[in-house]
């Protein structure tokens, strides 16, 4: 009797187990040649950490992509299809990347995944985005592990790779602070590191006396800045997100040591980073203590109102995602999504994955739209934007000087100036070669 | 040798943060007997009213004292509608609801004030000390919060070992039952236990905010250190953990500066595990292992 | 009054078993074959629903698995030795990293990655669980808690072996070729994760009922007294941990083996809490709550999204949605089923059968964990 009970029972679990996940997933056909896209409709799915520690600034990113979307389809799309972006949360934790990006493609059958966010996360859906041969398109982290054309086909990056961003500060370094000693402050990840080897191919070693990598999550950053101080540097050099930007110059404040700072694009936007040091500086703006600081970009500044992509932002921005300020975030977001609604115009009126992938292979290098530099993209490369140009903080904007400058992920490729102006923005849609 | 001083003085000044943190749990545990990890929530919303009410009034000291008194009503309305149905079940289910009490403040929190990390001010100037030339890596706000840390602890020790109101909240705790007979109002002090918690978590809110920057999961790693520097001090004793704190703090400079950030946690383990094995109640606890 | 000798754990391992880490009664037939006998049921009832359900949802299944098995031996550790941890991510991280590291760079295969998978996680618990003896209530929760924390940092620390913040990926389980060219990889990780969880279901089923099982709720009802009858509590508690140790490292190398990877992001105190959470959600002590709190953890996060999706919200209201909902939902199950899903369903079936909740006849698996004295289940 005990045992029947007992067997009942855990038939009885079983049953609801089953039961539950039947009626909560429901898993409708795929049609194999083009799922997700309908006379009508194109469906992406995206991967972002919305809430969580990773989630400042971060979480700006897709809703700006999505009102980029929603005013290309209040035109009618491309090719009559309105462009949805199906946006799920992955709090940076890379087992629910998986989670999250299995269900976008089994369950929710989009044609293929957009601006995935996140180095630890995204590289664990590489894999299965591959082999399910989906478009992993313009992930949104500058690694260099999208790059690999040959061994990841479907997968592209869109910012620039870490190492060229570093070799650009770099190269910027060596011809104006030639002598001055020079301090790295990074992030221990791919961020970090990737950036730091960029700096180191192009300084002389000597200069570099100390670097202090960081632990992101942590909330003690003193010791790497002391002893930073304590090294002598003249120049500070972070490759750090805001937050620790941010952290990074309150240490120096209490310190009363005020280096020569140099910050990649990634943690410098003067919004982000003014509202966290707002109430040390006198102003509103908040961007005192990072005033001066070198940096680099590799579209317009959002501080350039005359800028035609950035009145063209600001306009979709108050119709279709009026909440979010107009900072750097919300211009990475709608510049990706121009380029991929250039990708989707390219592929052509008879979508399918496979004709999307070939478009960026073959024609993705002469994109041209926001940004300041061209795409590293053909059948090998899928490195995305392959240069930027050195800017500063000025007057709490960011103020971009001497012109664009490209160059490959490679140790010693040269950096060479790219000259071709910026082309204005179409009047409606996207234009492409 | 400055590089040395530098650590000592970091390690005071964050220790002091886990300190003002740990004091809150203790102050919940010795009132309650619950661990309370909404704890962490609860000062993180006071601290986000405080934010609001800086920057409209333009007054530091008015958000202050606003955030402390939202802290106890905030504490005395969790323990009254929450925690009294929880309080003579299975411990368990109070650390359950505890937990399911921060998840949901947490996410309040984003939904109200959104995720964006935004600044709080600092009581005192946050620019070191100028000795000799140099700036130390320790500041009149950092001066501020020691200060504070140490008078809160000695006032809950003193509360708590020469007051009745002392006595009373211990006796609620540990011996409910017959408290009860003795006619102390139980409920009243568990109320007042989780007011005065909330108290101390939100006057731990306030001095923390200026380094870790206001958004509703920044307060996340500052509580597990606190807990641990609780655990670690004896989560009985008030002065247990203000010494946890400052330890805790120590080493963790210590280690960050000379090994590198990456072994911060573990060290944290490392230094739990071994007072714990030597004294398995805390740095200061009164208990003695009864072996059979 | 002595444990008596036939009932004493003997010796001998069946090879389901976790290397070396717990024994069973030589009585004949009637625990174990009962266990066979639940444990073909529910393998049949797996391997229909895999054959029902779309990739997603295999998926599921699979994920619903593997925490199956960490909840299961989580739930013996607080509800059946009176032990709370906040340690167990940690611990599944010990098993993912095993198997990542196996798989990956020495090309082990599945089983042999598994079983050193139990049997390193076992070796961690023996350490863990040691220190773990001698702490109680918070103590014990402070220190799993930093130790949650803590033992990640070590894959930042040797990123090299490790790989650093973004961990290690390896290749998906090969699917046999005789299942065919067309057969989904989520339907056969979902078998792989549902094979591991019904070793998991027999080992912990004869355990519980048995010596070792009594030993244990002996020495969390009352030290003392367990003591004065022969047992030594600190050996027992540690045996507890290394028994949950070896469920999380078996459920944390099937995550490895299901989701391709091991990462520090994917161990993060928030796992251990969830763990936490699904046992007393689920109800402490059983492994049908384990069950609950299987369930619970992987479908609760699913349902709470689509709610937040198809709401017309504001982006920050919707972001934060789900969270909120499923710190209600906590909230107002520990209020309104302090004894979790599995105590509300034992007393409607009570209600049912009309059977007194007290009786000896229902007090089958496992009693709650506020004392008294337990119920013998042979």
């Amino acid at each position: 009797m005990r045992a029947h009970r007992c067997k009942l029972r855990a038939l009885g679990g079983v049953a609801v187990l089953v039961a539950a996940l039947a009626a909560a997933g429901c898993g409708s056909s795929s049609s194999s040649n083009a799922p997700g896209v309908s006379a009508t409709s194109i469906t992406l799915g995206t991967h972002q950490p919305l809430t969580g520690p990773a989630a400042p600034g971060y979480s700006e990113i897709a809703p700006a992509s999505q009102a980029f979307f929603d005013y290309l389809n209040a035109q009618g799309g491309i090719y009559g299809r309105k462009i949805h972006l199906i946006i799920k949360n992955d709090e940076y934790n890379p087992t629910q990347t998986v989670s999250v990006v299995h269900e976008l493609v089994l369950d929710d059958n989009v044609f293929g995944i957009f601006e995935g966010l996140g180095t630890p996360t995204h590289t664990k859906v590489v894999g299965f985005l591959n082999s399910s041969k989906v478009p992993d398109m313009f992930v949104a982290s500058g690694c260099a592990c999208w790059d690999e054309g040959a061994k990841q086909p479907y997968t592209f990056g869109w910012q620039p790779n870490y190492t060229i961003e570093g070799k650009i500060l770099g190269q910027y370094l060596k011809q104006h602070f030639a002598g001055k000693k020079i301090g790295v402050f990074y992030q221990d990840d791919d961020f970090g590191t990737g950036g730091l080897a960029g700096i180191k191919d192009e300084v002389p070693a000597s200069q570099i006396v100390t670097t202090q990598p960081y632990q992101s999550g942590t909330t003690n950053v003193a010791p790497q800045i002391a002893a930073i101080k304590a090294a002598g540097a003249e120049v500070l050099v972070d490759f750090t997100v805001p937050i620790y930007t941010a952290l990074g110059q309150l240490t120096s404040f209490t310190l009363g040591y005020k280096p020569q700072l140099v910050v990649s694009n990634v943690g410098i936007d003067p919004t982000t980073v003014g509202g966290l040091l707002k109430t040390y500086s006198k102003g509103k703006a908040g961007t005192e203590l990072i005033e001066g600081a070198i940096t680099d970009g590799y579209l317009p500044s959002v501080a350039e109102t005359s800028n035609p992509w950035i009145a063209l932002f600001k306009k979709i921005k108050e119709k279709y995602d009026p909440s979010a300020p107009l900072d750097g975030n919300v211009e990475y977001g709608m510049a990706n999504a121009y380029t991929l609604a250039q990708a989707l115009q390219l592929a052509g009126k008879d979508l399918t994955r496979e004709k999307l992938i070939d478009a960026v292979d073959e024609k993705g290098a002469q994109l041209s739209g926001p940004g300041l530099v061209p795409f590293r993209y053909n059948k090998t490369e899928h490195g995305g934007y392959g240069g930027v140009e050195i800017g500063q903080v000025r007057g709490g904007k960011i103020v971009l000087f001497g012109g664009p400058l490209v160059t490959e992920p490679t140790a010693g490729s040269p950096i060479t100036p790219y000259t071709k102006a910026q082309p204005s923005p179409p009047a409606s849609g996207v234009s492409v070669p | 040798m400055t590089r040395f001083i530098d650590l000592t003085l970091n390690g005071i000044s964050t220790g002091a943060v886990y300190s003002a943190v740990a004091l809150a749990l203790v102050m919940i545990w010795r009132a309650t007997r619950i661990v309370n990890f909404a704890q962490g929530g609860m000062l993180m919303i006071t601290t986000f009213i405080a934010s609001d009410v800086i920057g409209s009034s333009g007054s530091y000291w008015l958000g202050f004292a606003v955030a402390l008194v939202c802290g106890l009503v905030l504490g005395a309305l969790v323990e009254r509608v929450l925690v009294r149905r929880v309080e003579g079940g299975p411990p368990l289910n109070a650390v359950i609801v505890a937990l399911g009490l921060l998840i949901l403040l947490e996410a309040l929190a984003g939904m109200i004030w959104g995720n964006t990390p935004r600044s709080f001010p600092p009581a005192f100037s946050i620019r070191g000390y100028d000795v000799g030339g140099t700036h130390l890596l320790f500041a009149p706000d950092d001066t501020f919060i020691v200060l504070v840390v140490f008078a809160v602890a000695v006032l809950l020790a003193l509360l708590f070992r020469y007051t009745a109101l002392g006595l009373r909240m211990r006796a609620s705790a540990l011996a409910p039952e017959v408290a009860r007979l003795l006619g102390v109002r139980v409920g009243r002090m568990f109320t007042l236990g989780w007011a005065l918690a909330a108290f101390v978590g939100s006057l731990a809110g306030v001095l923390v905010a200026p380094s870790v920057f206001v958004s509703p999961s920044g307060f996340d790693p500052i509580l597990i250190f606190g807990f641990t520097a609780a655990v670690l001090g004896g989560l009985d004793s008030p002065p247990g953990a203000v010494v946890g704190g400052i330890v805790l703090g120590l080493v963790l400079s210590y280690v960050s500066g000379y090994e590198g950030s990456s072994l911060v946690t573990l060290a944290a383990l490392v230094v739990l595990i071994a007072v714990l094995m030597i004294r398995p109640g805390g740095l200061f606890s009164t208990r003695r292992e009864r072996r059979v | 009054m002595s444990v008596p000798a036939a009932e004493r754990p003997g010796a001998g391992a069946a090879a389901a078993q976790p290397p070396g880490a717990r024994r069973r009664p030589h009585l004949p037939g009637s625990t174990l074959a009962r266990s066979l006998g639940l444990v073909v049921l529910v393998g049949v009832l797996l391997w229909i629903a895999s054959e029902l359900l779309g990739s997603y949802d295999d998926l599921r299944l699979a994920s619903g698995s593997y925490y199956f098995a960490v909840l299961a031996g989580l739930t013996l550790l607080t509800g059946l030795s009176g032990q709370i941890s906040l340690g167990h991510g940690a611990l599944m991280a010990v098993g993912a990293y095993t198997v990542a590291l196996l798989v990956g760079n020495e090309h082990w295969a599945l089983v042999p990655a598994l079983a050193a998978a139990v049997a390193i996680t076992a070796l961690v618990g023996v350490l863990v669980g040691a220190a773990a003896s001698r702490l109680r209530g918070p103590y014990l929760a402070g220190a799993t808690l930093a130790f949650a924390i803590g033992l990640p940092s070590l894959a930042e620390k040797y990123s090299g072996t490790f790989g650093g913040a973004n961990g290690l990926a390896i290749n998906p389980p090969a699917v046999p070729s005789w299942l065919g060219q067309s057969f989904p990889l989520e339907r056969w990780e979902a078998w792989i994760a549902g094979i591991g969880a019904l070793v998991v279901v027999f080992a912990i089923n004869n355990l519980v009922r048995s010596g070792v099982g009594r030993s244990l709720r002996a020495v969390r009802d009352d030290e003392i007294a367990a003591s004065l009858c022969g047992l030594h509590v600190g050996r027992v508690q540690t045996l507890a941990f290394v028994v949950s140790a070896a469920c999380a490292g078996l459920g944390g190398g099937m995550l490895a083996v299901v989701l391709q990877l091991a990462a520090p992001g994917a161990f993060q105190l928030s796992l251990s809490l969830s763990l936490l959470t699904a046992i007393v959600l689920g109800g402490l002590g059983s492994q049908l709550g384990a069950l609950w709190g299987a369930i619970v953890l992987v479908l609760l996060p699913s349902w709470t999204n689509d709610i937040a999706h198809s709401s017309s919200l504001s982006n920050q209201v919707s972001a934060n949605l789900p969270l909120a909902i499923y710190g209600v939902v906590l909230i107002a199950a520990m209020l309104a089923w302090p004894s979790g899903i599995q105590g509300a369903l034992r007393r409607i079936i009570a209600l049912a059968r009309r059977i007194p909740l007290g009786s000896k006849e229902l007090d089958k698996h496992s009693t709650s964990g506020s004392g008294g004295v337990s119920h013998e289940s042979t």
